[in-house]
């Protein structure tokens, strides 16, 4: 293996005619932005466990990690279950059956056997991966080429390669805060009652199949503990990037926010673009007590595969918070624009009185991409509040469904749920569906429920260009006022990442 | 500066012809009205020589300084200098005015090949042009168009033809709709845009707007032809007789 780093092969920039009042580089530039910008890969030497799933391969993930015998006891407890469990095809998706003895489980830079025990010491190749995602793991840097507003602005990462957290910047200084930010696995060895009192609370390993999974075969992940009447000095993140072929990536997240603590959490994944398809099965799980909030943000730009619909990750993602006290707060904010398969619902357990989840989704399906995400509020406090607010986009030939739960509990008396739900059409050959679920058993609580399906009118995209923007511009423009309030609950850094995002997943749909 | 020869338009989708043979010649700094009844093809020109889908150009020509303007993409257009003001101005949710008017004037500059203004100097420039249109800073942070009265829809176009500062200016019946006062605020807002470099063509119903906005030409437009050509004068004759003389004149 050559010690470079290599680009895959560049998306061909098709001949255009060059028209009056237009250089060639405009063009190409316009061209090359339709490009994933991240489906180049890092070629470095990797140790693979062998390919498939096994008790073995259980254990020896297990080992890797140096855990202790009561999380290998509970991984292979999960393994068991899941072998007897059926892959679940309720969503509206379509895709070819997915063959778990042909992949690999666990993948790592060679670089990372002995772990480096500080960012100085990862390997230069590894650094300058995160370097060209944008993703900066020096402690005074910004994400992604952002100018900070006002003062300096922080934001901590963890960055998680194929199967392994690479590092996380900003410990010391967290920790004089009481605030624990590390990878998974060393949270297990450094905080163990922690892990074992929270693990499997939220998301347990018998929830559904893919987390079931996750359980068996998580490899790393990052784990949050804020302390009580914390609030979390910087903006916390975790940056997942597949880079290894034929490997899926299994990570758990797990964030303690204690009483009266809030923390803001930012998620990225990308991966480079392949021509087969990548499983990616998350689990996350966030726990919420008396009177704490959390923020929790992502940007989802897996590889999403050619127009074709060849290649592409499949993302099938258990999140779930647990308001467990009463005042809890959880913020899911999500901007899905990548992946195959999304199968994603980020729900809320509202079980303090007074508790509040609030979900805010964009979802961009484009070429043959297939979408079906959603959430699910579950009220079993008393005066328990909800709101959904969900933007669908389908372009191309892609699909889009939205799956909402809302469910107030008998004893969940005078709460509240406001749904929002909006699709948008790009052309005549994507499709939209919205599919809310809604249960009542008390009679003191109130659920509203909005739907709308628009397409992109011609007139809108004449009116922009008729001011001077291209025909994408104009695309972007109107399909980034329609995502707006999503877009507002984002971070500042983050929704100016999305509002490009949006543009860039829209290349091509129009024209 | 926009040369017009024999222009013949078509719809796209149904055999109707529409326009049946426009020729209109207007130079550097001239301000034209076009008069007419309705359905007589005056927002079809102003739609063809901007570049909207669902026309077909069967004969004939238009040129913007010389440039063959039909070949163009209508953004291109844009940057070249042409500038329509909607008859119906359209709204677009969730983008706010401010936005919508940088995201424009950059890509403006952009296919120019000029750098994009900054922050600090499009604020300013906004400001100050908005000011002057009675436009206040809640309207430009407001979704484009959305809730807007008639009147601010039309302030809105003369504050976008202001921020963009093109050379040749059409405008459709931004007059329709207008109480007096607003009427004068547009009015003063195109006056001020004039120069001898920028050309004007006006399409109205009224003698009213060009009381304020003098034209140096008047031509009557009626099933899709020019039907006659003339000065200011020719304004007050429609005000005062209406269409009926000059139809039956020609016919
Ligand atoms: N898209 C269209 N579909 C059908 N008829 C159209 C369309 N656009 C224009 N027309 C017809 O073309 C004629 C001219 O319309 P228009 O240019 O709007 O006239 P004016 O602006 O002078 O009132 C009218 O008869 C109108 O109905
Ligand atoms: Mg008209």
């Amino acid at each position: 293996m050559a010690n470079i780093e290599l680009d895959l092969p560049q998306l061909d920039v098709p001949q255009l005619d060059v028209r009056d009042g237009v250089d060639r580089e405009t063009i190409e530039t316009v061209a090359a932005m339709g490009a994933y910008k991240y489906g180049w890969a890092t070629d470095i030497e990797m140790d693979y466990a062998p390919k498939g799933l096994s008790e073995d391969i259980v254990r020896l993930i297990s080992a890797k990690n140096g855990e202790p015998d009561w999380l290998l006891d509970w991984r292979l407890a999960a393994y068991r279950r899941w072998l007897g469990m059926e892959e679940p095809h309720w969503a509206m998706l379509t895709y070819p059956k997915i063959d778990y003895q042909d992949q690999y489980y666990y993948a790592t830079p060679r670089s990372m056997a002995v772990k480096p025990k500080s960012l100085d010491e990862v390997d230069p190749k590894l650094l300058a991966t995160y370097k060209k995602l944008g993703i900066p793991l020096k402690e005074q840097a910004l994400l992604a080429g952002v100018e900070a507003p006002e003062g300096e602005r922080r934001v901590a990462v963890d960055a998680v390669f194929d199967s392994v957290s690479v590092g996380t910047t900003f410990k010391a200084e967290l920790a004089k805060a009481g605030v624990i930010f590390c990878s998974i696995s060393e949270a297990v060895k450094e905080h163990p009652d922690l892990v074992r009192k929270y693990l499997g609370s939220v998301v347990p390993p018998t929830d559904n199949f893919f987390a079931t999974l996750n359980s068996a075969v998580f490899s790393d992940g990052s784990f949050v503990y804020i302390p009580p009447g914390t609030r979390c000095p910087m903006e916390l993140s975790t940056y997942f990037r597949i880079n290894a072929e034929n490997t899926g990536q299994f990570e758990r997240t797990l964030i303690i926010c204690d009483r009266g603590a809030y923390v803001s959490y930012l998620e990225g994944c990308t991966a480079p673009k392949r021509d087969t398809h990548q499983l990616h099965a998350a689990v996350v799980e966030l726990v919420i007590l008396e009177d704490a909030e959390v923020k929790y943000s992502t940007v989802q730009n897996w590889y999403p595969g050619d127009e074709e619909g060849r290649g592409g990750i499949y993302n099938f993602v258990t999140k779930r918070a647990d308001c467990r006290e009463a005042r809890a707060r959880v913020m899911w904010t999500q901007v899905e624009t990548g992946s195959a398969i999304t199968w994603k619902y980020p729900s809320c357990i509202l079980r303090g009185d007074d508790s509040q989840g609030e979900f805010y989704s964009i979802a961009i399906a484009n070429n043959a991409q297939q979408a079906d995400t959603g959430t699910k509020m579950i009220h079993l406090g008393k005066r328990t509040k909800s709101r959904i607010v969900s933007k669908g986009i389908s372009a191309g030939r892609a699909q889009n469904t939205y799956r909402g739960l809302v469910s107030m509990h008998p004893k969940a008396t005078d709460s509240r749920n406001y749904t929002q739900c909006d699709s948008l059409l790009i052309g005549d050959q994507c499709g939209a569906h919205t599919v809310p679920y809604i249960e009542v058993k008390n009679t003191s609580s109130r659920v509203e429920h909005e739907a709308t399906t628009s397409k992109v009118d011609e007139d809108q995209l004449f009116y922009c260009r008729s001011r001077g923007m291209s025909e994408e511009e104009a695309v972007a423009l109107v399909v980034n006022g329609f995502c707006r309030e999503v877009l507002q609950a984002l971070p500042m850094e983050f929704a100016m990442e999305a509002q490009s995002l949006v543009a860039i997943s829209l290349e091509g749909s129009v024209g | 500066m926009l040369e017009i020869k024999n222009l013949h338009v078509k719809l796209e989708e149904e055999d109707k012809q529409i326009l049946k043979g426009v020729t209109l010649s207007i130079g550097a700094g001239e301000v034209h009205a076009i008069m007419g009844p309705n359905g007589s093809g005056k927002s079809t020109l102003s739609y063809v020589l901007s570049g909207r889908d669902g026309y077909s150009v069967t004969d004939g020509s238009a040129t913007l300084d010389g440039a063959d303007l039909l070949a163009m993409e209508p953004e291109v257009r844009a940057a070249q200098g042409l500038f329509l003001a909607f008859q119906y101005p359209v709204e677009i949710p969730g983008v706010g005015n401010m936005t919508f008017l940088r995201t424009a004037l950059n890509a403006q500059r952009k296919t120019r090949g000029e750098p994009e203004i900054s922050a600090g100097d499009f604020l300013k420039l906004v400001r100050e042009k908005a000011k002057a249109l009675k436009i206040d800073a809640d309207m430009l942070k407001r979704p484009v168009n959305v809730g807007f009265s008639g009147g601010e829809k039309k302030r809105n176009e003369i504050l976008q033809m202001a921020m963009l500062e093109p050379k040749m200016c059409i405008l459709d019946e931004t007059d329709s709709g207008l109480d007096v006062d607003a009427m004068k605020l547009v009015s003063e807002g195109v006056n001020a845009l004039r120069s001898a470099g920028r050309s004007f063509l006006v399409i109205t119903h009224y003698q009213r707007l060009l009381d304020h906005i003098k034209p140096d030409v008047v031509h009557i437009m009626a099933a899709g032809r020019i039907i006659k050509t003339g000065g200011p004068e020719l304004a007050l004759e429609v005000e005062n007789n209406g269409y009926a003389d000059l139809l039956a004149e020609v016919q």
